[in-house]
């Protein structure tokens, strides 16, 4: 851990513009990734902006009948929340299914969002990684792939996002709000938060130096049965291989995305008008693009089957 | 004490302590936070500066140059060793690579400095401005690839080949044949603990708090690497968290502990970050295995063959997976091999049940094969190829023969073999009847359903091993000995076999361990300790009978201990009264004749699981675990229980998710931290089942106890893959069994 200094602001203005003042600043909120990642060096900001008290912890309704979440929330209040548990079953479902007790009753919203990929390389400084080391190469590539992406992917990286919650959020069109250093507030959709890898795997999100994230906002319950399904070797505590998340109406119509395949929530708009049609078609659809890895190829069929198990439950 | 004649009656045998399931005598330390671990020495070195270790970028090459300035100048760092200063060092027999590398780097972690400074931090944060430039040989890291090329090399306790009558010729004859190919990965112990040390030098002694399972060995290893008198070095490990073999050895934290507070003039403490334990200690090798079995019609074997090949470091040793096949079961015509192949990966060295563990993990996958081919029950066909003496007995051909030995014509009978009985009794309390026998039938909800059942095997060794007992004046026993307890329950049972064989209740016995100024003990590993160092104990409070006999003046042959007293007919003297003019203290140990050559000493068991496969995802989740075992006297029915049920977590992991990823290109364990090394959660674990035959064993030791801690995990796996293959109908030979294995051969989701 390289040595940094330290800030407690008292505002999300004066939050922002710390960080557009500071090169090498950084936000740390619950500190479950970004502690980790500065013991191993592979974060090495100079300046943390402590953001914890901000006043930003509150779920509130909002005016178009949907529900504000401060970007503070944690993790665990967001799951247990009792609109949240109503009205976006899924996304309770999603938070439940990440981590542990102990991360959860830590972590926050924003911060879940900005969740550093799990690449075994990415965490290894002597090896080769783009993300952490733009123009030092991939080493995953051909190495061993079997938890990374396989759609979205480049030849730069094939990293995946690995969070159960911004699936969720994907499914559900949440926005999430910014303010910057001048004081000017932005809303981003989530399709448009994250990035895929390209060239410069090292940028993951839109937002632009200095923007802080204050809370992320759900529009108005689109009702359905909510499922969130997460594949993975051990029971608990472990990264998803694969997950879908899913709204479905009555009809069989509604809303599909995955997680643990791409450097963001995949969601593609034509697999979800496939849905009626059934698992296979929706699954070609969602992975038309996709160039797995020898290691990874089985994330196709168990994609294909997962939403097959998903959509019968729905049908239930 | 000697024991070369089989155990009579004795005082154990009153069973008013041992054989109770009483609570760990050391558990309320640990959950108070009390039970002092070797980084955590407040109490006898109050200030100790922190050391932080730099491992190797490569696997195999040299280092060009260090650039050290820049840690050298950053805050609180008192000192750097490297090899470049830290004066001349040998090496450990029991390591296969260098403890401090550098210039030559022999794997990918291999420590090549340790930072010393003020703060963990600081130490940390040195560390991490070291410049290294190095010249990366390559290096060989495929065990597939050096199949070819592997050498013949000798197993523990046995020669590299061993035959018996004419495999070829019975196995090509044979009416029903099973040859498969099998694996097993690389593992890591991953106990919770990593390797740690507080080193204290006072002028030229030192004194090592450390975290390691055998303390004198341990003693003569670090006396061997730093070059000094052993009697100038003492070890000290009272509570170990966790070592499954990895703890064996004499690792990087204590000597690099020893270098750092030398250079540095301070105590030094320090950890192995847990990012280095995989690459930088050992693990248990991979393995290929091919395993041919042929059968009469009735199922009685004519011929069984286990040939093995893992890797290692030049000079290093192969894992022992064929073993367990030499002694298991019958059949007339056999043949093992053992090859190595030598792997730039880091060490491969014992882990729980070394040998037995990967062994089991592929022959009892073959046994259900064959079983399946023979339209058998599986449990069936193992009765019917039980054998009470040994079939290939190669340990004692291997002194005529260096290569190829062959069983001596001498039979040479277990003390002990209910294999049998052990699974009679798990097939009746686990419902086996309910298994159907055809594959991928059973299905309960969205899961596939499958039972599976494996042999478990593993040796009982004999070693000796001392204590020291005392009477204190105030009534109280102290018992004395190096040792350790790695979570197993030794403090516990050795409290015990003193109550027992003084008379006294348990809270009046102090036990103290893992010193090296104690009396040497058989140490734990290769599930001996539990069985040798009661023993020990047995052999010092015998001695310290005669004592208190004597001070009292009553006839020892006659007295009683019992109760807080002596007792010789209706008279009785408070045991303290022999220690009215000052303790008495005894001290004596162990040593074995050659009961264990007269007799095969193994332990047995029977593995019973259920599991789930999710119909769709292919996800498995086991449901329902059984152990039952057989293997001598179980001190306490409690702790016993405690080591199966983690051993069978263990296999639950070998099984299901335990791997070792190698970067075939670099060189390397990819996945190390406990975030890409998956082991067992709660959540994976469901009831586990054990219970205990009733024997004893008068060939193994005064106590007629054997071992249990490796026995337990020595099966599982199989066990498991059996299950998933009677819930799917897909066999799956390379471990880990994990979904994308089964992924494409599962019904279409309906």
């Amino acid at each position: 851990m390289k040595p940094f200094s330290f800030e407690r602001p008292n505002t999300p203005a004066e939050a922002a513009a710390a960080a557009a003042r500071v090169d090498g600043a950084k936000f740390v909120a619950g500190g479950t990734n970004l502690l980790d990642l500065m013991k191993l060096q592979i974060e090495t900001p100079t300046h943390l902006i402590d953001v914890n008290r901000l006043g930003l912890d509150k779920i509130e309704a909002s005016s178009d009948g949907g529900l504000r979440i401060g970007a503070l929330v944690r993790n665990s209040d967001l799951a247990a929340d009792q609109r949240v548990r109503r009205d976006y079953a899924v996304l309770s479902r999603a938070l439940l299914a990440g981590a542990n007790g102990q991360l959860r009753n830590q972590s926050t919203t924003a911060g879940n969002l900005l969740q550093r990929t799990r690449c075994p390389y990415f965490y290894d400084t002597n090896q080769p990684c783009n993300k952490r080391l733009p123009g030092s190469g991939c080493s995953a590539l051909h190495g061993f792939s079997r938890q990374l992406g396989i759609v979205g992917t480049s030849d730069a990286c094939i990293a995946t996002h690995p969070s159960d919650m911004a699936v969720a959020m994907r499914l559900l069109d949440a926005t999430v709000q910014t303010v910057n250093g001048a004081g000017a507030e932005r809303r981003i959709a989530i399709a448009d938060f994250h990035r895929l890898p390209g060239d410069t795997p090292q940028i993951e999100t839109t937002l632009q130096r200095g923007e802080l994230i204050t809370a992320v906002t759900l529009p108005k319950p689109v009702g359905g049965k909510h499922i969130y399904r997460k594949v993975r070797d051990r029971a608990s505590f472990a990264f998803a291989l694969i997950s879908v998340a899913a709204i479905v109406q009555r009809d069989g119509t509604g809303r599909v995305a995955l997680g643990g395949v791409a450097h963001k929530p995949w969601r593609v708009e034509a697999a979800e008008a496939a849905m009626p049609r059934g698992a296979k078609a929706v699954a070609e659809q969602l992975l038309a693009e996709a160039m797995p890895t020898e290691q990874n190829a089985y994330k196709r069929p168990l994609v294909e089957r997962t939403l097959g198990a998903v959509l019968a439950e729905a049908k239930g | 004490m000697k024991f070369d004649t089989p155990a009579t009656t004795n005082p154990i045998d009153q069973l008013k302590v041992i054989g109770k399931p009483l609570d760990r005598i050391d558990g309320r330390f640990k959950t108070t936070g009390t039970a002092r671990y070797s980084y955590e020495r407040h109490d006898v070195v109050p200030n100790p500066a922190y050391g932080h270790v730099l491992g190797a970028a490569i696997a195999k090459g040299r280092i060009k140059s260090f650039d050290l300035a820049a840690a050298k100048s950053a805050p609180g760092v008192l000192a750097i060793v490297t090899a470049d200063n830290a004066g001349a060092l040998d090496k450990g027999k029991n390591n296969t690579a260098k403890l401090l590398g550098g210039p030559e780097i022999e794997h990918y972690h291999q420590a090549i400095a340790v930072v010393v400074a003020e703060s963990f931090e600081q130490a940390r944060a040195a560390a991490q401005l070291i410049r290294v430039d190095y010249q990366d040989d390559g290096g060989s890291f495929d065990l597939r690839a050096g199949m070819a090329d592997a050498k013949p090399a000798k197993v523990l306790g046995g020669p590299a080949d061993s035959a018996v009558g004419d495999f070829a010729t019975a196995f090509a004859a044979a009416p029903v044949q099973l040859e498969q190919m099998y694996s097993t990965p690389d593992e890591s112990h991953a106990m919770m603990e990593p390797h740690a040390t507080t080193a204290v030098w006072d002028g030229d002694r030192l004194t090592l708090w450390t975290s390691n399972q055998m303390i004198a060995w341990g003693v003569g290893e670090v006396a061997k690497t730093l070059k000094m008198p052993k009697e100038n070095v003492r070890l000290v490990s009272e509570y170990i968290g966790g070592g499954f073999g990895s703890k064996l050895f004499v690792r990087t934290d204590a000597i690099l502990a020893a270098l750092g507070a030398r250079a540095a003039g301070r105590p030094v403490k320090l950890t192995l970050q847990r990012a280095l334990v995989f690459n930088n200690t050992t693990h248990r090798p991979a393995t290929v295995q091919r395993i041919r079995i042929g059968a009469d019609k009735d199922g009685k074997i004519t011929a069984i063959g286990h040939e093995s090949w893992s890797g290692d470091l030049p000079g290093g040793k192969p894992d022992g997976a064929v073993s367990q096949t030499r002694q298991l079961y019958a059949g007339a015509n056999r043949m093992t091999a053992t090859r190595l192949a030598v792997l730039d990966l880091p060490e491969g060295n014992a882990m729980r049940a070394p040998g037995e563990a990967s062994g089991m993990m592929a022959l009892e996958i073959a046994v259900d094969e064959i079983a399946e081919k023979l339209a058998m029950d599986p449990i069936e066909f193992r009765i019917l190829n039980d054998t009470q003496v040994v079939p290939d007995n190669a340990k004692e051909a291997s002194k005529e023969s260096q290569t190829v030995g062959s069983a001596s014509k001498s039979e040479l009978p277990f003390s002990q073999r209910q294999l049998v009985q052990c699974f009679q009794t798990g097939r009746d309390r686990f419902g086996w009847a309910k298994r159907n026998p055809k594959p991928g039938e059973v299905r309960d909800g969205r899961w596939l359903v499958g039972l599976g059942v494996a042999a478990a095997f593993r040796n009982n060794q004999l070693t000796k091993s001392a204590a020291r007992v005392r009477l204190e004046q105030d009534g109280r026993i102290v018992v004395e000995t190096d040792m350790t307890d790695i979570g197993t329950g030794s403090y516990t049972i050795i409290a015990q076999t003193a109550a027992e064989m003084m008379g006294v209740p348990i809270d009046k016995v102090v036990v103290l361990l893992g010193d090296s100024a104690f009396p040497v003990s058989a140490g734990s590993g290769g599930q001996w300790g539990g069985n040798n160092s009661t023993a020990g104990v047995y052999a010092a409070c015998i001695k310290l009978r005669e004592m208190i006999a004597q001070k009292l003046g009553v006839n020892s042959a006659e007295a009683a201990f019992t109760d807080g007293e002596v007792r010789t007919g209706a008279r009785g003297v408070a045991l303290a009264d022999a220690a009215r003019d000052g303790a008495l203290s005894a001290e004596d140990g162990i040593e074995y004749g050659d009961l264990d050559k007269k007799y095969q000493q193994s332990t047995f068991g029977a593995h019973f699981v259920e599991v789930g496969v999710d119909a769709a995802t292919a996800e498995i989740r086991v449901r329902r675990m059984l152990a039952v075992c057989a293997a001598g006297r179980i001190l306490n029915p409690k702790t016993a229980r405690s080591q199966v049920i983690g051993a069978m977590t263990m296999g639950v992991g070998a099984a299901l998710m335990e791997e070792l990823v190698v970067d075939k290109r670099r060189g390397f364990f990819v996945n190390h931290d406990l975030a890409g090394y998956e082991v067992p959660v709660h959540g994976d674990i469901p009831h586990q089942e054990v219970v205990f035959l009733d024997e004893t064993d008068p060939m193994s030791s005064p106590m007629k106890a054997k071992g249990i801690a490796e026995l337990g995990i020595c099966g599982v796996a199989a066990a498991v893959a059996n299950a998933v293959y009677n819930a799917t109908g897909v066999r799956v030979r390379d471990y880990p069994v994990t979904l994308d294995k089964l992924i494409d051969k599962l019904p279409a989701v309906g």
